[in-house]
């Protein structure tokens, strides 16, 4: 059954404070094989104009996924998380998230079309800093699949 | 933020140093725990199989995670790309053997926009088949 479209335009509380560990940040760049010392070095970072490392530029999807559980989630919505692949993601910076950041995420439904049987979710997620500064948006696209001999 | 590249340095077609990425099963583990997907597709055959994939894939954020390396490798500083998007296309099949998989990164300055930024499209491939498709970055240049 496809999605109701009254829930466009549906925001959820922002999550609590996520804090920005420089070993997440090592541990991410690790596992990406990407040695750029700007995400390990404090002095690189600096060299580079930034106040402290930073993360690479998908490391906060982990955030925003996370945050967007409350939609996905959400029994009002009744999204079938088992059909569901994740088809597009975006991402658009004020600056780089930076080690010691404190972020929060708020999470809305910007679109939802019915294609094929297909549901599309368009989620956006506002990353806001501790002192309430945008930081990133991050725009989610998830397809949940016909359910077969629907 | 301090790009290497100068904006006046490029133009349109602009070729950035291509790149491969080697992917193994180890290489999925890893990542896994860095980004807290635990999705069994990306590590269990047996579950993979179940749900109609052909063996492991690759997580999708992991191949776009790879393919912006080319942009961060090239602009020096990572804190220079501003905006980056991908479509998952298709997946990155990660056969349980010494040799994975290969993620091919190409790109090219595909626009340059105002104020020193230029877009930097890219281009995808694991066994010559796109993986990821409408891949674009911008990049504030020096």
């Amino acid at each position: 059954m496809a999605l109701d479209q009254s829930f466009v335009g549906r925001s959820y509380p922002p999550t609590d404070p996520y804090e920005v560990g420089r070993e997440k940040i090592r541990e991410f760049a690790e596992a990406v094989g990407d040695a750029n010392p700007v995400y390990t070095d404090t002095e690189a970072a600096k060299a580079l104009g930034h106040s402290n490392v930073i993360a690479p530029p998908t490391f906060v999807f982990a955030i925003t996924f996370k945050a967007s559980g409350q939609v996905i989630e959400d029994p009002q919505l009744g999204l079938d998380y088992s059909r569901v692949v994740h088809g597009d993601q975006r991402f658009v910076y004020t600056r780089p998230v930076r080690a010691g950041d404190r972020l929060t995420v708020t999470s809305s439904i910007e679109t939802i079309k019915s294609l094929a049987g297909n549901d599309i979710l368009d989620i956006r997620g506002e990353v806001h800093d501790e002192a309430g500064e945008h930081v990133v948006t991050a725009w989610t696209k998830l397809v949940a699949r016909a359910a077969e001999g629907a | 933020m301090t790009a290497k590249i100068s904006y006046d340095d490029v133009e349109v077609g602009t070729e950035l140093p291509a790149q491969s990425f080697p992917v193994t099963r180890a290489t999925l583990v890893r990542y896994a725990g860095a980004s807290g997907d635990f999705n069994p597709i990306h590590w269990n055959e047996k579950f993979a199989v179940e749900v109609g994939l052909p063996d492991v894939i690759a997580h999708g954020m992991f191949t776009m995670a790879e393919a912006i390396r080319v942009v961060t490798d090239w602009a020096g500083d990572p804190g220079a790309v501003v905006e980056y998007g991908v479509r998952f296309t298709r997946p990155v099949v990660v056969p349980n053997d010494d040799k994975g998989a290969v993620i091919e990164v190409a790109a090219k300055v595909g626009a340059k926009l105002d104020d020193g930024r230029v877009r930097v499209d890219l281009v995808a491939t694991s066994e010559g088949q796109k993986v990821l498709g409408m891949s674009r970055a911008v990049v504030q240049l020096a």
